[in-house]
Order: C-alpha cells, then structure tokens, then sequence
C-alpha cells in the first residue's frame, strides 16, 4: 500500500512540471480562490454590515468597511431588546438537550449493542423506521401531544421532544459494537451489574462517538427553530431562532434595520462557529474519523 | 480442569446473560418512550385529526369531534376551493425548488469534494473549512443576511448593475423565470388547470423570490454533501484509478467510468436525503417571505403549518402533511428505481475488484454518520 501511494505522487510530480499541467493547477487553483471567495464574503458582509449605520448599509452593500462605525445595533439588541433572553433560552435548551442526548443515546446505544434480550431486534428495526419520518411532517402532530400532555409553553414542551434523536442511538450502537468486549466481560465476570459497566467501563471508551454526539446535538438544538415554533408562544420562551425569524420578518414595517438583523444574525452563529472550529479537524475528516472511532 | 474449560463458557455465559434482558428494556426505556410519545402518538393522533372536524378547541378525542371521512383530503385535493388553489400553487412551487436545487447541488458537492481531495492541492483544509461553514450556520441566520444580499439596494444588485445590468426585486418579484418576456400563454395552456393552477402557471417555473431560496439551498447544502463525496473519495483510494490509468484510460473517461460508478452509493444517499430536505423546506420561508410575494414561496410544509395555526383548519394541516409525507416517499421510490444498480462492464469490474481484494474495505460507512446533520441543511 505505502510503495503504491509512493508511486501515484511520483506519477503526480512528474505531470505538475509539464507546461500544461502547470497551467491547469494554476486555473484549479483560481478557480478554487473564487469559489472560496464567493462562500466567505457573504459572512464578511454580516459582519461589516452590523457595524454599519441604515443608510450606509442600503448605499454600500458590498463595502467592506463601514463609513462610520457604530455598536449601535448591538447596543440595541442587548440592552434595549430581549436578545439577551432568546439567547439564555436558547442556551439552556441546547445544554439540556445535548446532556440528554448523550445519556440516552449512549445507554440505548450500549443495551442494543451488547445487551442479549428478547425484543432488541424489533427496537432496532422499530428505531431505522422512525428515522425514516421527514420532521416538518411532525408539525402538527407534535404539538397536538404537547399541548394534551399539558407542557405547552413551558421547557419541558421545548426540550423533551428534541430528546428523540434515533440517529444518534444508531451511531452509539455502531460504535460499541466495534469495540471489543472483552473489557466488559471481565468486569462482568468481576460481579458488576450492567449499568456500573456501563457507566464506569465503557462511556469513558466512548469518547469520540460521544464528541460525534454532542457536535451533532448542539448544532441541531441551537439551531431549530420549527420545533419552538410549534411548542411555545410566550415571549419569555423565545429562542434565538424564533425571535430573530420574527425580527426577519415582523418588523419590516419600521424601516430595514438590516445593521440590527444582521448583527442579531452573526452573534447567534458565533457558539456553532466555535464548536465547529474546535472540532474542526474531526468534522471534515469526516472518513478518518467515523471509520476508525 | 479438561471438563470443566469445556462446560465453563456455557454456563458462564447464562451467568452473564441473567438480568441482561431487565437491564436492556431499562437502557432502551427512556429512549422508547420519548420516540413512542412524541413521533408514534402523534402520527396516530394527527391520523385522526386528518379525517376529522377537529377546530382546534379542546381535546381532538372529546365528544365534540367528529369523523368525516375523506373530506379534509378533498378539500385539498379536488374540492376545487381556495384549499385545493393553495395546495397547487404550494405544491408546484416547492416541485420547482427540488427540480432546481436537488441536482445542483448534488453536482455542486461532487465538483467540490473532487476539488478539495485532490492529495497535492495547497490549502486543503483552508477550502474545506469555507466550503462546509455555511452548513454549520442556523437556517434564520443564513435566510436574514439571504433578505439583505437579495434586497433590492442589496449586494447582489450593486454586482448586476455594476456588470451593466438592471437586477429584480428579488423576494417582491412573483413573476415565474420561464415567463419573463412572456404575456400571456396560448389558451389551451391558460384554460386547463390542475390542483386550481393553470398548465400555463405550472409550467412557468420558481419565481424569482423562489430562485433566492434555491441559491440559498445550494450555498448550505453543498459543503454539507460535499463532505459526503469526500469520504467516499477517500475510501477509494488511488489504486482502481490507476489500474485503470495503466490501461491508458484518460481523465475523462476515468472520471465516468471509475470513479463515478463506485461513488454510486454516494450519490444516491446524496440525492435521497436532498429529495426529503427538499420537500421539507420550511425555516427559510417562515424567516423571510412567508410564503409571498402572490404565495410564489408557499410549501406544503409552510401552508400544512398555517393552515392548521392560522387558519384553524387543523384537518387540513394534518391532511397536507401526510400527503407530503406520501409525496416524499414516492420520490425516493422512483429515484431508488431510477438508480438502480446496472451491470458493470466486466474490465471495469476487474480494476474494482483488484483494488477490493488489495485492502479489503467497506464503502459507505460513514454516509450514516452523517444522516442527522444533512436533514437541516436544505431546511
């Protein structure tokens, strides 16, 4: 395998030097740039335009560089507004509902991986069709339940929904079942009881899938906004989501106030944009990653 | 100790297995009844509402409320009223949007992932890093800066008019993009209707509103498939290409006769979970256009949530959602049919099954990975 790669970057090498080929990388690598260009600098247009004053923003929408700088957008939203509301509730609902999951996830996980009962089987087959039914689908249906179960408008109507994550069991039960077990065996054999196992012997080797886990689950609670829709209407239930979709589009009446909706916009992208950069490496080696965890 | 070794893994083994079915239904437990009361029950419940007269008030299984059979369907369906209009309209909107945005961005994927996998490009993970940022970023956030790029005075506007060209009112222009230079159709086009809307309406694709959105889908989804692409490109390996590089096979015909027939399981995956993001497109239009301008950027998703928040017409939001439920499973069945495995010519077959035997791996292990994460990015 190592003399094979050794001879394709030789082969490689050897075509970089030829005239054509040079000419070639040099348009793969313009064409790369202005690609890259044209996915960044709408993020960068955020965020100079938060800086901007209205009027500024509608002359110079492509400006980088504000004419005259002004906070007055974030001092808005975070001292004359409730941003900073959406933004706690949007927190806890994300901290909740990535905690659960892990748990969850993982316990379910484990029993389906290694656990020999009667009925794992039907779980298992159970859990891939429920993966199967389309979110907006459940609209409705999930806020007639909410609503019959009485915590409508309340965090508990917010965050035990988002709790559902079949997805997540899959990747735990793919997981620990290709670790080895004989670990666990010998705690077994030791006289620890199954939970004890699991929590002491294998969540601490579940590591990478539980990084998999929360990456996943963060971006997805931070992010959802149908589901807050559906299970609140009060104003001190607004998530971020909901309360800058309502900013998007309720208060055109006022003016644009695009400086305030942007800077609404790129403070509420800056938690997954940290999570993303730490995990970085792992998300985009997708292959290394889920392959050899 | 001869006797006992070979009695010991049997009755070691029922040891351990004791307790292990409570611990199992204990561990699943949880999970079971969070999945049973907030996806089983409400299928079933939402069942019900759909075949009944349910107008919001009370309980739907009160006394009250009444079954009425198929009518709530009709209504949407072949009533010939508003419903059914709405119901066209969303329905021919949103077909537009996945025609657009489902091969687009599944082309769009593959031309990046190819790009960035190449093993002796500089700055690799620099380009991989701005393709995927987009997929990360929430679908309110990315459709708020989509108002401001696509505003009349907005960055896409300055760059047309300074390209010399006038741009549109994007999100305020309900015109179709088939009918621009257009009247009026021939009458036979203009008289025939189907679901409440014109032959002439149907045919004349997104609006321009829509267009914004489809570009917005492609801008989030295709780093998110890209990364897709990209696992499976590196679980191929060099060797298969080269086998077939040996046999004097050129770049081109590399490209569609080795690489891309491995990464049919991909591409169907790709375009699966495009399909079903595709017809669930809802956060986008909620945050920007709430189905205007003329209900050009109405989905069923959006009208399914309206009609039963707004309107109280529960049954009828119901009924749309399980007819979108239907259209996406139909979907995936004919594209399933339409990609199904053809044979593989017997040459091909042997570079493919060389490079098999030399590292003896497994393909598509990762696609699962990243199934949660997909189902956003066309919201």
């Amino acid at each position: 395998m190592t003399a094979l790669t050794g001879r394709t970057v030789s082969v490689r090498q050897h075509h970089r030097w030829k005239p054509s080929a040079l000419t070639a990388q040099i348009l793969t690598y313009l064409l790369l740039i202005a690609v890259a260009v044209l996915y960044i600098f709408p993020f960068l247009i955020d965020v100079a335009t938060s800086f901007k004053t209205e009027p500024d923003a509608a002359a110079n929408p492509l400006s980088l560089i504000p004419q005259t700088w002004t906070t007055a957008a974030y001092q808005r939203l975070f001292f004359n507004s409730d941003f900073p509301i959406w933004f706690k509730n949007t927190a806890i609902v994300t901290v909740t509902v990535t905690l659960g999951r892990v748990f969850f996830d993982s316990l379910a996980g484990y029993a389906l991986a290694r656990l020999q009962f009667r009925g794992r089987n039907v779980i298992f087959a159970g859990l891939i069709a429920v993966m199967a039914v389309p979110g907006v689908v459940l609209l409705i249906p999930k806020f007639l339940v909410i609503n019959q179960l009485g915590i409508y408008d309340s965090y508990a109507g917010m965050i035990i929904p988002l709790l559902a994550d079949a997805a997540g069991v899959f990747i735990m039960k793919n997981f620990f079942e290709s670790i080895p077990a004989s670990i666990e065996e010998q705690a077994r054999i030791d006289g620890a009881g199954s939970f004890r196992i699991f929590w002491s012997v294998v969540l601490p080797m579940a590591r990478p899938a539980l990084i998999t886990i929360i990456i996943l689950s963060f971006q997805g609670s931070w992010n959802e906004l149908a589901q807050f829709i559906i299970s609140t209407q009060s104003p001190s239930l607004t998530t971020l989501t909901k309360g800058v979709a309502q900013l998007a589009s309720g208060q055109l009446s006022q003016g644009t106030q695009y400086p305030l909706k942007l800077a609404a916009g790129a403070i509420m992208t800056i938690p997954v944009a940290i999570v993303f950069f730490i995990f970085q490496r792992r998300i985009l080696n997708a292959s290394d990653g889920a392959i050899k965890e | 100790m001869t006797t006992s070794t070979t009695r010991l893994p049997r009755r070691r083994g029922r040891s351990l297995h004791r307790g292990q079915a409570a611990s199992g239904w204990l561990f699943t437990a949880p999970i079971l009844i969070i999945l049973g009361l907030f996806l089983l029950v409400p299928v079933l419940m939402a069942a019900w509402v759909s075949v009944s007269d349910w107008s919001g008030r009370g309980s739907p299984f009160a006394s009250g409320v009444n079954f009425i059979g198929a009518t709530n369907y009709g209504q949407v369906l072949w009533a010939g009223g508003l419903s059914e209009t709405d119901f066209g309209t969303a329905l021919k909107n949103n077909l537009w949007y996945v025609l657009l945005v489902v091969p687009t961005q599944t082309i769009v994927a593959m031309a990046l992932a190819l790009a960035v996998n190449r093993r002796m490009l500089r700055g690799r993970g620099f380009f991989r890093t701005a393709f995927y940022f987009p997929s990360v970023t929430s679908s309110v956030a990315i459709t708020v800066l989509w108002l401001f790029l696509f505003s009349t005075t907005g960055a896409v506007n300055a760059v047309i008019s300074a390209l010399g060209a006038h741009g549109p009112n994007w999100f305020n222009e309900p015109r179709g993009i088939f009918h621009f230079g257009a009247a009026s159709g021939p009458a036979f086009l203009t008289g025939n209707t189907t679901l409440g809307v014109s032959w002439w309406d149907w045919l004349g694709g997104p609006s321009v509103a829509m267009s914004a959105f489809v570009i917005l889908a492609v801008f989030t989804t295709g780093g998110t498939f890209m990364l897709l692409f990209l696992a499976a490109l590196q679980n191929l390996g060099g060797d298969v290409e080269e086998a077939a590089m040996m046999d004097g096979a050129n770049a081109r015909q590399r490209f569609f006769r080795v690489t891309l027939p491995q990464l049919r399981p991909t591409l169907f995956t790709v375009i699966t979970l495009g399909l079903i993001g595709c017809w669930q497109v809802f956060d986008q239009i909620y945050t920007g256009t709430k189905g205007g301008p003329s209900k050009t950027t109405l989905t069923p998703a959006y009208l399914s949530y309206t009609a039963a928040f707004d309107d109280q017409q529960w049954g009828q939001g119901a009924a749309i959602a399980f007819i979108l439920f239907a259209i996406i499973i139909v979907f995936t069945i004919i594209q399933r049919w339409v990609l199904a495995e053809k044979k593989v010519s017997k040459r091909r077959m042997g570079w493919i099954t060389d490079a098999e035997k030399r590292d003896g791996r497994v393909s598509e292990a990762v696609a699962v990975d990243a199934v949660p994460n997909t189902n956003r990015g066309s919201r």
